[in-house]
Order: structure tokens, then C-alpha cells, then sequence
């Protein structure tokens, strides 16, 4: 190898490098976006049952910080938020079976901004909802 | 100009001070009436104060409480409905934080009137209350004919009333009332704002200084 053709190749390193922090950047700052939109959503339309910090209220309605739950229910999310929900579920093993009602109103957008907030906050770790995931995930509410 | 100033924030202070509540007492809330009676041959007027009327409801037991069901102590009284989508979870939060700290106090109790005659039966209550982490009589869920309930509403000067086009199908506001043990409403506090929770717990600790 010539010495130009190293720097070539360090070149297009730092050229990948480069935009792929960029791109991590990036998709940090909408994540962030998301979830500053998504707060206000929250606190108008969710924070009366699921608590200021996610905590639920007794055994009436369930916190949102059981992890394992809303990652093994991901692609669902988006139809509980959309259709509510009365079904019983296990949240830190504790059952539930009030009924949550539904939110007609609320746009695939906006639901991408309130599961974004909620995936990110009160110890979950769930990145983005992206607005073309909560299309899919809605297509297959039952 | 300095000494102006003096003066005048002397004044808060001492207006503050007035204000100060190990020396308030609260007020009765309410239309009050005068009445003239006769007492050893001389006219004198006295004023009768709003209170709560008499009542019988169901509790989340089955059983028939009434009024005196709350003598001897003072209560809260709030009105809701177990499916209620809005404002009722908030309340019945923060009603829960008195609950608990004045858990095993007898002399505060709870009273929370169901406004949906139709769904809220005494066992949708029973469920409810257990869920909510309510886990002694101290605090009542009471269900009553619309017409008992709505009238002890406006007793309670609380609106209520069935509107199908608000979300849950009755409108109603999210008031905590403190009746004290002449069934006086000494207190009217917002049960979904912080604040005013915060000065429900400030008056009810002083209306109890008053039976000390
Ligand atoms: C009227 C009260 C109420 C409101 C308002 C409400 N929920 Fe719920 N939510 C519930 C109840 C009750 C359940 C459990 C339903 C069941 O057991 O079938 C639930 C379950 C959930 C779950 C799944 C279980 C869990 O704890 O992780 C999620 C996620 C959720 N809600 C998110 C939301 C979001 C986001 C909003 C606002 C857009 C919202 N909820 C508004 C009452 C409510």
C-alpha cells in the first residue's frame, strides 16, 4: 500500500465515523424531542391514573415502571394507548383488571410522543417510538 | 421615605401575623339565617348556620349508614364515580395521603358519595375501596337514589350532575369538604390541586386543635 492510499482509507474511516455519530446525534435529539411532547401529553391524559412518576394508584391502576411488561409488550403499546385496555395483566407480579378507557383522540403521532416519554422515563430504557412504528403496531390492534 | 417603608412592612407583618394559623379559627361556610326566639321573656336573635341534613345511604358493606355514623369527629366528604376517566383518580389520590396519616385516628373519618346511581353498587364500592388500599370503616363509600345523592350535593355545595357529552357521563366538581362535629362545613378545598390539599391538611389539624 501507498502512503496515499492510508489516507484514503483513514479518510473514509473518519468520513463513517463521522456520520454515524452524527446520526446517533441526531436520533438522541428526537428521542428527546419526542419526549418533551410526549410529557405534555402525559400529564393531560395519563398522569390522573399512572401517577406523576408512573406510580400507579393502589390496585386500581398500574404503575408504568415494571420494564420486562412494556418491553415484552412493545409492539402492543400502541393499541392499548389507542383502544384502552380491560383485560388482567401481571405488573411487578401484582394482578390488574380495572378497565382503562380508550384515547379515539389521540393521533399516531401523538401517540409516538406519550410511549416515547414513557419509554424513557421512571427507569425505562425504550429509545424512540417512531411515528412509522406506531403505524405498523396499529394496523394490528385486535 | 426609608421610615415609609418601615411603617408600612411593620403593617404586613403584624396583618400576616393575623393571619398566623395557630390563631385563626375557620369559618362556617354556608347561607346562614337569622331567627328571633323568646328566652326568659327577652327577644333575642340568633343565626343558624348551614349544616348537613340528615341521611341514610348504603355502604360498601351493605349496610345502612347515616349522619351518625359521623358524630363524635369531624370528616371529609367527597363525591365521585368508580369509572370516572378524569378528575376523580386525582382526587381520590391525594384523599388517600389524609387517609393514611389520620389512619387509626378516630376522629377523622371519610365519606365518599358515589354520583353514578346506576353502576356503583355497594360491591363495585367494596372493590373499589380495597383497591385503592382502603382498609377500615374509617372511610365510607356510599351509594344513595339520584335524588338523595344530588340533593346532598348541593347540601355539600358541590355541583353534580349526568351529562353525557363530558367524558364518563357525569360532570362534577372535585371538591373535599370539611364538615366538623356540629356538621358544619368549616372548609372547601380543591382535591386536585396540590395547594389546596396541602391547606386541607394545615385546617384539619386546626379544626381538631378546636376539640382538643
Ligand atoms: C382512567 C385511568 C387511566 C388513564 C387516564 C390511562 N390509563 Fe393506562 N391503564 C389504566 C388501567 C386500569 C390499566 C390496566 C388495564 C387492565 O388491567 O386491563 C392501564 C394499563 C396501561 C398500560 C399497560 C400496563 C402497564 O402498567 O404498563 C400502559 C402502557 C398504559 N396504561 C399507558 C397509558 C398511557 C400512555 C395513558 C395516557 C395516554 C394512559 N395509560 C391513560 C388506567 C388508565
Amino acid at each position: 500500500m501507498t502512503r496515499n492510499s492510508y489516507l484514503y482509507a483513514g479518510a473514509a474511516l473518519a468520513a463513517i465515523y463521522l456520520s454515524v455519530h452524527a446520526c446517533q446525534s441526531e436520533q438522541a435529539i428526537r428521542t428527546a424531542q419526542y419526549a418533551v411532547n410526549g410529557q405534555k401529553l402525559y400529564a393531560a391524559q395519563c398522569q390522573n391514573c399512572h401517577g406523576a412518576k408512573g406510580e400507579g394508584l393502589g390496585k386500581l391502576y398500574p404503575p408504568l415502571t415494571d420494564s420486562l411488561f412494556l418491553l415484552g409488550h412493545r409492539d402492543q403499546l400502541a393499541c392499548i394507548v389507542k383502544n384502552g385496555l380491560s383485560d388482567t395483566i401481571s405488573i411487578h407480579g401484582q394482578f390488574f383488571d380495572a378497565e382503562m378507557p380508550p384515547n379515539p383522540r389521540l393521533a399516531p403521532i401523538e401517540i409516538a410522543y406519550v410511549l416515547t416519554y414513557v419509554g424513557n422515563s421512571f427507569g425505562n430504557e425504550m429509545g424512540i417510538f417512531t411515528l412509522e412504528e406506531i403505524e405498523q403496531a396499529l394496523k394490528a390492534c385486535k | 421615605m426609608r421610615i415609609f417603608f418601615f411603617l408600612i412592612s411593620g403593617c404586613l407583618v403584624s396583618i400576616m401575623a393575623g393571619c398566623n394559623p395557630e390563631t385563626r379559627t375557620l369559618p362556617i361556610l354556608g347561607a346562614r339565617e337569622p331567627v328571633t326566639k323568646v328566652v326568659d321573656g327577652k327577644t333575642i336573635t340568633d343565626t343558624v348556620y348551614h349544616s348537613i341534613p340528615e341521611f341514610q345511604l348504603l355502604n360498601q358493606d351493605s349496610i345502612l349508614i347515616t349522619n351518625h355514623t359521623f358524630d363524635n369527629g369531624v370528616y371529609i366528604a367527597n363525591f365521585f364515580f368508580t369509572h370516572c376517566p378524569s378528575i376523580c383518580p386525582i382526587m381520590q389520590r391525594n384523599l388517600l395521603k389524609v387517609y393514611e396519616q389520620y389512619k387509626g385516628d378516630e376522629r377523622v373519618r371519610f365519606l365518599s358519595h358515589s354520583i353514578d346511581f346506576r353502576y356503583d353498587s355497594p360491591s363495585v364500592l367494596k372493590r373499589y375501596a380495597e383497591k385503592l388500599g382502603v382498609t377500615n370503616d374509617q372511610w365510607q363509600f356510599v351509594t344513595g337514589s339520584k335524588a338523595e345523592i344530588y340533593g346532598l350535593a348541593d347540601s355539600y355545595m358541590v355541583y353534580t350532575k349526568e351529562d353525557s357529552g363530558v367524558p364518563g357521563g357525569y360532570d362534577h366538581s372535585g371538591y373535599f369538604l370539611l364538615v366538623d362535629e356540629d356538621k358544619h362545613i368549616r372548609g372547601v378545598y380543591d382535591g386536585t390541586n396540590d395547594d389546596q390539599v396541602q391547606l386541607l391538611f394545615d385546617e384539619l389539624a386546626m379544626l381538631l386543635k378546636e376539640y382538643e
